[in-house]
């Protein structure tokens, strides 16, 4: 053994900072929201396009028009339309920038070469996958919550002002629309689209840790051309279906609904359903088909070298 | 125990073989310069060593096995890939707290001295500096971590001289000490000269010369011959000869000082040039066979 060795065993070793297991986890998703600041501008800009939209449109359009859909039979139900426009409609922009956000989460990094810094430090694959999963599954529906309770509350100041103008008692919409119980429907929501939408996140994933350009390409182009190749060989929709039940078959699962004479699925959000989101099987199929999804991804990130 | 152990490290890429089966052995407190033409296997040999690739043969860093026991050796090992790694969205400050929040052997206070001592502003964004002052925040959050094993892969890529020299200045004065151990790579290999302690030549995958600074400086000599004495030191097998201002520089491997003393002027030869000497001559050899 070389002199060298002698000294080094001699010398006092620093003992390391003690750091919980957690704090990698926290810097790392810490690190998602600084570089993508889209996760909450894009929600946050959203809602003031459909505020000012909502906003000019109350002050250009003719007072009967207002008033007509007031004096409906359901008034309530009229006042809560802004609302749940607005709810959806940042609803679908926290949807895209999910999707897009997925797409890049690991083809960015090693497309700019920063992927070699990322993995000089002690942060595992396995914690950097989970921390960028952690963006779609849970941040955006948390900003997603906030983002859409502060919309609420200011078309809801807004409404103080104008609804009385047009003849209309602004305290009469909230016994008639309750905003609290709206909230509450929409965390609902919110977790259940979160779980049942997992494997969408965990393929987006998947092909941005594989694919080195047009991650877009590979993300939608399969799916598309299974849906073809299936119509036309065996004149089936099955993946179509399937594909479709992966998108919105969230809200069936999750509330309350009737079938109508014509046959068509009328969903009933007021019916939250929790029994029967948890024992559908289209919920745990996909989660187990996301952890697949997530799993690769993580090999992805560990095989994968710089584009 | 040796920081770094390879027997038999081998790795191809589909029929292109990037390592072909190489012995190292880099004991701690070394400086180590892996050098070699592009295409020698320098990067690839680096990312075993990181456990960025699998690999074939066996390897062990500071005892560990790098592909399987990579998360843990991370925390021991430091890398500047080249400068241009650093995420160019990042702050300055971001960059710090960053890897303060997720490296348990971090100094944060060194890291602030070292970038007190520059004129990077916390509040710059990467884009926004240039390449020496990116090339100097790196080196800050590096020397700032208190690791065992610092691998450098063409670290002043890029830079201007003033700032390639204070880089290894820096290094050697304010990081490396004999509990450390550095691997550095670079095509500049007259600035790493006197630094290194140990010099590995690397052509096609294979290693060609590995030897350390002092047997280096014993083994090699390189001397300036008179025209009349040419003959004579041709007849001692030089490596290599070339014609400076019209006289002739014989390059020798162990030939004896004294009788190459009466030749002319004896002096170490740069690494630069036996280089270009030893792999020149390994490349020759390889496209003999193919003409």
């Amino acid at each position: 053994m070389s002199i060298q060795t002698d000294i080094d065993d001699d010398l006092p070793t620093l003992p390391p900072r003690i750091l919980s297991k957690t704090r990698p986890f926290y810097w790392s998703v810490r690190r998602e929201l600084w570089e993508n600041r889209s996760i909450y501008v894009a929600p946050a800009a959203t809602a003031a396009i459909v505020l000012a939209g909502l906003l000019i449109g109350a002050i250009n359009l003719p007072h009967h028009h207002l008033v007509v859909s007031m004096d409906d039979s359901s008034p309530g139900k009229a006042a809560g339309i802004p609302f749940e426009a607005a709810g959806a409609i940042i609803l679908i922009a926290s949807f895209v920038v999910g999707f897009f956000y997925c797409l890049g989460a690991l083809q960015g990094e090693r497309r700019d070469r920063t992927i070699l810094f990322w993995k000089s430090l002690p942060v595992s694959d396995l914690t950097t996958v989970v921390a960028k999963a952690a963006i779609p599954l849970v941040v955006l529906p948390v900003v997603t919550f906030a983002v859409i309770v502060v919309t609420h509350l200011i078309i809801l100041a807004a409404s103080f002002v104008i609804l009385p103008m047009v003849g209309f008692p602004a305290n009469a919409m909230l016994t008639q629309f309750p905003l609290l119980t709206t909230w509450v429907d929409l965390i609902y929501l919110l977790i259940c689209l979160s779980l049942w939408h997992a494997p969408i996140w965990g393929w987006l994933m998947l092909v941005s840790g594989w694919a080195r350009r047009a991650t877009f390409l590979w993300a939608v182009g399969p799916p598309i051309a299974l849906t073809v190749f299936e119509r036309l060989a065996f004149g089936t929709h099955y993946v179509d279906a399937i594909l479709r039940d992966r998108f919105k078959g969230a809200l069936t699962a999750a509330f309350g609904s009737t079938m109508d004479a014509k046959g068509h699925l009328h969903i009933d959000a007021d019916h939250l359903d929790p029994l029967k989101f948890i024992s559908s099987p289209g919920l745990w199929i996909g989660l187990i088909v996301a952890a697949g999804l997530f799993a690769a991804a993580v090999r992805q990130r560990r095989y994968r070298t710089p584009i | 125990m040796a920081c770094i152990e390879a027997r038999g490290l081998r790795k191809a890429y589909g029929a292109t073989v990037a390592l072909d089966g190489i012995d190292l052995s880099v004991e701690t407190g070394r400086i180590l310069g892996l050098i070699g033409p592009n295409g020698a296997g320098k990067t690839t040999a680096l990312s075993a060593i990181l456990g960025l690739t699998p690999y074939q043969g066996e390897l062990k860093v500071l005892g560990r096995d790098p592909w399987r026991e990579r998360d843990e050796l991370m925390a021991d090992v430091c890398f500047i890939a080249d400068v241009a790694v650093l995420p160019r969205w990042m702050r300055v400050s971001q960059a710090v707290d960053y890897v303060a929040g997720v490296h348990p052997r971090f100094d944060r206070a060194k890291a602030e001295a070292l970038l007190a001592k520059t004129t990077i502003k916390h509040t710059s964004r990467v884009r926004e500096l240039s390449k020496g002052m990116v090339a100097q925040l790196h080196l800050a959050l590096v020397m700032a971590i208190d690791a065992r094993l610092l691998v450098l892969d063409e670290p002043t890529l890029g830079l201007d001289i003033l700032y390639r020299k204070s880089f290894y200045d820096t290094l050697l004065n304010d990081y490396f000490d004999n509990s450390r151990t550095i691997v550095v790579t670079t095509h500049q290999v007259e600035e790493v000269q006197h630094i290194l302690t140990d010099l590995m030549f690397l052509n096609r995958g294979r290693i060609v010369l590995n030897t350390s600074m002092d047997a280096f400086e014993q083994r090699y000599a390189e001397v300036m011959v008179l025209p009349e004495h040419a003959a004579e030191a041709r007849a001692l097998g030089p490596l290599q000869e070339r014609q400076v201002f019209g006289r002739s520089l014989f390059l020798f491997d162990t030939v004896d000082r004294d009788r190459l003393a009466a030749l002319g002027e004896v002096r170490t030869p740069s690494i630069a040039d036996l280089f270009v000497a030893v792999i020149g001559a390994d490349q020759a050899e390889a496209q003999r066979p193919a003409a």
